[in-house]
């Protein structure tokens, strides 16, 4: 293997440019992403050693440093950019915004399905059972498939374009299901009790809000550097996807000119 | 009292967020190989970045 | 837009008319459902019912009729939306039905009424079922009726729209039921409620439910003309 094949020459002339790396990192990443570390440390010391546990669900509640931050971020921030680069792509047909949707989408999948484990593990020692009706978790549930199935529809196997578009179209209409799930669950369970869990009601000193604010700010940090190294792979497969599709073109076309 | 759920609840999220950037970068890295320097990047076609 | 709509839906009622896939396969698979569902649950396992001095036990059946109904109605909507867009892929007909130039807003409309249609007649027989096999007393008829057309509609809707998204797809039959299901869940929950209110009232507790079944047909027909043509066409 000593004949240095021509991709081994872009190879080494990409390492002498320094313009572009063979990963998906950068200064500014990296940054970011010594700043997530350094948060996620802090919030671990924070939630699990410094915070004293709460008057009536003892240790168990430091679960919810965790469970609340990625419901609020998959929920709030994921999926609204998921809306967002569906409508601008589908107006636009800017690559940018689909691939952008798509990465928030897959990392909000994630973090939604953070909240239902730790959701799940909190219920246990709180309500005496894994899986309660609760209004909250239930719709957080139909909510993952949502978009487990938006995720299928952009692994699909066809026309990257028409894929787009579809995607797009079901993006923003999952939107719109996720907040008709979520309320018509909010109100089926509203009849037949109350909110079993008021956050409101729970006894929060000074170092257990500072740590849920940290909470708060850590994920979306996390979050932030996971869209944009995700939308750096989607766009590396947008790339090697075209590079494939031109190869195949100059193929046909040289088979054209044979005949 | 509650330790038992908190300890596999923050192992799970290390393990799923850990598990996920490391395929993601690992995938970064295999493609970078496949595509011409000068399209690696979404914002080298506008302006040069370092 | 209309006369195009009206094109469609009869072209798929005569197809249906003259296939009988729907009659012979889907009906008899949905009453089979409603059978499955009391071996599922045991026709003699009781409920106590009522609080205070009205108690009575009830066979679990009985009560959960109206989620059963629901239940039988969405596994028979996947089959439904599967055959209405199966019959449009045989030699592209998707295709050809828009260069014919038909609006696709009316193209549609057309598919979801041929299926409303279809799932309607479907409804009348499975609810016949279910009051033969798990004899529900029938409360307020009104409710009833209007609990089934607006989530019917909804349910064409929102399985038009979707069947459309996985449109000439290898993995169209295991894709669509995995974006549908968890659409038509609030749709599912409504009609339940709704329904249980209409046969064992008071009907005052199903009109809302009602009410946002309609939202989610308006909701769900206006994002299918609007996005229809989008998602039918090609690169």
């Amino acid at each position: 293997m000593n004949d240095p094949a021509p991709s081994q020459d872009a190879f080494e002339s990409a390492l002498a440019a320094r313009t572009a790396p063979l990963h998906t990192g950068s200064k500014s990443t990296r940054v970011l992403g010594v700043l997530a570390l350094v948060l996620l440390v802090s919030l671990l010391a924070f939630a699990l050693v410094i915070t004293p546990p709460e008057v009536s669900q003892r240790d168990s509640f430091r679960l919810l440093y965790l469970h609340v931050p990625s419901a609020i971020v998959s929920l709030y921030v994921a999926f609204a950019i998921t809306l967002v680069g569906s409508i601008i792509y589908l107006r636009k047909q800017s690559v940018f915004w689909d691939l952008l949707a798509g990465a928030a989408a897959e990392v909000g999948v994630l973090f939604l399905g953070i909240t239902l484990v730790t959701g799940m593990l909190w219920g246990k020692p709180t309500w005496g059972v894994y899986w309660q009706w609760d209004p909250r978790l239930t719709s957080t549930a139909v909510s993952f498939v949502l978009y487990a199935g938006y995720l299928a529809v952009r692994k699909l196997d066809m026309d990257p374009v028409v894929r787009s578009r579809r995607a797009a179209v079901l993006g923003i209409v999952s939107f719109l299901n996720l907040i008709i799930v979520r309320y018509s669950v909010q109100w089926w369970r509203g009849l037949h009790q109350g909110q079993t869990f008021d956050v409101a009601d729970t006894q929060m000193d000074g170092v257990m809000l500072f740590t849920a604010l940290l909470g708060v700010i850590t994920m979306h940090v996390v979050f932030a550097w996971l869209v944009i190294h995700r939308f750096r792979v989607a766009w590396l497969e947008h790339q090697a996807d075209e590079a494939g599709l031109d190869v195949a073109l100059r193929e046909r076309r040289a088979e054209g000119a044979n005949v | 009292m509650g330790w038992e759920y908190v300890i596999p609840g923050y192992l799970i999220a290390a393990v799923a967020i850990g598990g996920y950037t490391l395929q993601m970068l690992r995938r970064g890295r295999a493609l970078s190989a496949r595509v011409p320097e000068e399209r690696r990047r979404f914002l080298a076609e506008k302006a040069d970045k370092t | 837009m209309l006369r195009d709509a009206r094109l469609v839906a009869s072209k798929d009622l005569r197809v249906e008319a003259t296939s009988r896939v729907l009659t012979t396969q889907v009906l008899p698979f949905a009453l089979l459902v409603l059978i499955l569902f009391g071996f599922g649950i045991s026709p003699d396992q009781q409920v106590i019912s009522g609080a205070g001095e009205g108690t009575e036990r009830v066979a679990i059946l009985e009560k959960v009729a109206p989620g059963l109904f629901w239940l039988a109605v969405l596994f028979s909507t996947l089959l439904a939306i599967g055959r209405s867009f199966a019959i449009e892929s045989v030699d592209g007909n998707l295709d050809a039905l828009r260069m014919a130039g038909l609006d696709p807003a009316g193209v549609f409309l057309g598919k979801m009424s041929a299926v409303l249609a279809e799932l309607l007649v479907l409804e009348l027989v499975v609810g016949l079922g279910c009051f033969a096999l798990y004899g529900p007393p029938l409360a307020h008829p009104v409710l009833l009726v209007t609990t089934v057309l607006s989530a019917t509609l909804g349910i064409a809707a929102a399985g038009t729209l979707y069947a459309a998204l996985a449109a000439g797809l290898r993995v169209r039959d295991t894709l669509v039921p995995l974006l549908v299901l968890p659409v038509l869940a609030p749709v599912l929950l409504a009609a339940t409620l709704a329904t249980e209110a209409a046969l064992f009232g008071p009907d005052g507790d199903g009109w809302p439910w009602a009410l946002l079944l309609g939202a989610f047909a308006v909701l769900y027909t206006g994002a299918g003309i609007l996005a229809f043509g989008t998602l039918v066409e090609e690169s």
